[in-house]
């Protein structure tokens, strides 16, 4: 991976402090989402500190992926309220979420098949007056697809398209990077890259919240842990607490086992 | 336009030129009439059947303008913005219901082609006076060509196309474009302000509607509240021969298309020009029901799993 540099990293300003020294980027407050008769997201109030990489794990149906979606803006809640780094986020557009600073890389891959690589880091890049050129240089660089660059996204490999979906991510200059399992499918080799990706993005001062399944991933990237069940966050702390924890072990660790 | 003054089945080096100048003729209308269609379909998905009546707000701004004293230029570039104006307004109100519901959209815009020739019929009579057209003719042997539409027009309508393929794939709003068009939640993902995107693409397949009404403004003849249908006849056949590709698939069908209509008028008369251009449309879409460019994707992704 590259040497950090600044030219793709947004120095924040100090939000107002939360009392502990710590700020908090993200906020949702008694958060809700009903579908028909079927609550995904119950209530949830879901913190997330500056600077942190805060992994969301649970069971299948858990409501990891609709929590995310909540925070994107693609579903609206039944309930409640987002706030983001002192924006109040409920009710915007998502295009206009994504202005504030977040960036958000869904499951299934979805770099464009059509465009080229460069073409593809070109479409959420926005910032006419910057240097447009530097910046692609560099993500294409720390995402290692420099020699790609001008290769149809359809002719990439697994790795490769969800590596460059990072990159795209990642042109946005984001203060927060929601990733919705960005290692499934992957190699050891290929997750390693991502781990590698993530921990740079994150010495340079990338907030991430991370939705994963592979443990072992999640062991090597995460500061704390979140565990939802059942639309409800039902544990949170140090990966080593969640690891050990009985009640975690029984509802979802335990599936692995 | 053509005038044979001698027998035209005589082959001769000026017939030959004459047909040249009837094809240059015939490609500047289909390209010039069909590239807003053409990108409000590829682009958008929308069959805009009021596609002629957007191009006929091009024509009556552009002699409005002129009959009121305007140089010509100053009046196309009015009958441009016209167009351009009244396309914007029909995005926000009628087509963002319709996108991707090809069906749909033909019924609302083939109501609104109806409203508007009416009104027009209404508001300005049953003909405005012709603009007579500039730059005047060129004499070779029997035959005699018009410069304006069978140089000038022809040579913009390149210049257009070369123009849209460079804003499409080497502008940042061309990848953004384009990228709303193939994942529109991907790209709002990624920061785009999608209905923007939309309005903005809308706007251009209009602008280039009200462009060729305002050039093909003196080259009409009479200008009466029904010639919308001139421009939307050539402009769908051409949409469909040539596919959902918006520059290559116009470029492609403009070319067989006129070869035939060309040929055929120059022969014939304008009448049979214009069914063998029909003729054509049938056969190709009978052979190659994807257009052109629908037939060269299937061919080079048949090439690649073959590798």
């Amino acid at each position: 991976m590259s040497t950090p540099q600044d030219i793709n990293v947004r120095q924040k300003p100090a939000v107002a402090a939360t009392g502990g020294g710590v700020d908090t980027i993200l906020a949702t407050k008694r958060l809700t989402k009903n579908f028909g008769g079927l609550t995904a997201v119950d209530g949830v109030d879901f913190s997330v500190d500056e600077g942190e990489i805060r992994c969301l794990i649970g069971p299948n149906g858990a409501g990891k992926s609709t929590l995310l979606e909540l925070i994107t803006g693609q579903l609206s809640p039944s309930a409640g309220d987002v706030y983001f780094d002192g924006h109040d986020l409920t009710g915007m557009d998502t295009h206009a979420r994504i202005d504030t600073g977040i960036s958000v890389k869904f499951q299934s891959p979805h770099v464009y098949e059509n465009l080229t690589v460069a073409e593809n880091l070109r479409v959420p890049l926005q910032r006419a007056d910057g240097d447009t050129d530097g910046v692609l240089a560099e993500t294409l660089d720390r995402i290692a697809l420099e020699a790609k660059a001008d290769t149809g996204a359809s002719d990439l490999s697994h790795g490769e398209k969800q590596r460059l979906e990072i990159g795209m991510a990642v042109t946005l200059d984001p203060a927060l990077m929601l990733l919705d399992e960005p290692v499934a499918g992957m190699s050891i080799e290929e997750t390693a890259d991502v781990a590698n990706l993530i921990r740079s993005l994150h010495d340079d001062g990338m907030t991430f919240v991370v939705v994963e399944h592979d443990m072992e991933f999640v062991r090597q990237i995460s500061d704390r842990v979140t565990v939802l069940n059942q639309g409800s966050i039902f544990r949170q702390g140090p990966i080593e607490e969640i690891e050990a924890d009985e009640d975690v072990r029984r509802i979802y660790l335990g599936e692995n086992a | 336009m053509i005038t044979p003054t001698a027998t035209p089945l005589s082959i001769s080096g000026y017939s030959l030129l004459a047909l040249f100048f009837q094809f240059l003729d015939s490609f500047g209308f289909i390209v010039l009439a069909t590239v807003g269609l053409a990108i409000i379909f590829g682009m958008m998905g929308v069959i805009n059947l009021a596609h002629g009546e957007f191009i006929l707000i091009g024509v009556y701004g552009t002699a409005l303008a002129y009959h009121a004293g305007a140089p010509l230029p100053l009046g196309m570039v009015a009958g441009v913005i016209a167009a351009t104006a009244f396309g914007v307004v029909v995005e926000r109100t009628i087509v963002r219901h319709f996108y991707d519901r090809l069906l749909d959209s033909m019924v609302a815009t083939w109501g609104l082609a109806l409203v508007v020739s009416q009104l027009l019929l209404i508001v300005f009579g049953s003909s405005l006076d012709s603009i007579s057209t500039p730059l005047g003719n060129v004499s070779y042997g029997p035959y005699s060509s018009s410069v304006y539409s069978s140089v000038l027009l022809p040579a913009i309508a390149v210049c257009v196309l070369a123009g849209l393929y460079a804003l499409f794939t080497r502008t940042t709003f061309g990848i953004k474009a384009r990228a709303t068009i193939e994942d529109p939640e991907t790209a709002r993902a990624m920061g785009i302000d999608t209905d923007r995107m939309y309005v903005a693409t809308f706007a251009i397949g209009s602008a280039l509607a009200g462009l060729t009404g305002a050039l093909y403004a003196p080259a009409l003849g009479s200008i009466t509240p029904n010639r919308g249908n001139t421009f939307l006849v050539e402009a769908f056949v051409a949409v469909v021969v040539g596919g959902q590709s918006v520059i290559l698939g116009t470029l492609a069908a403009s070319g067989v298309l006129s070869v035939f209509n060309a040929t055929g008028s120059f022969l014939f008369g304008t009448f049979v020009g214009q069914m063998l251009l029909l003729l054509v449309a049938i056969v190709a879409l009978r052979v190659l029901p994807d257009g052109i460019t629908g037939y060269v994707d299937d061919w080079q992704q048949r090439r690649r799993a073959e590798e």
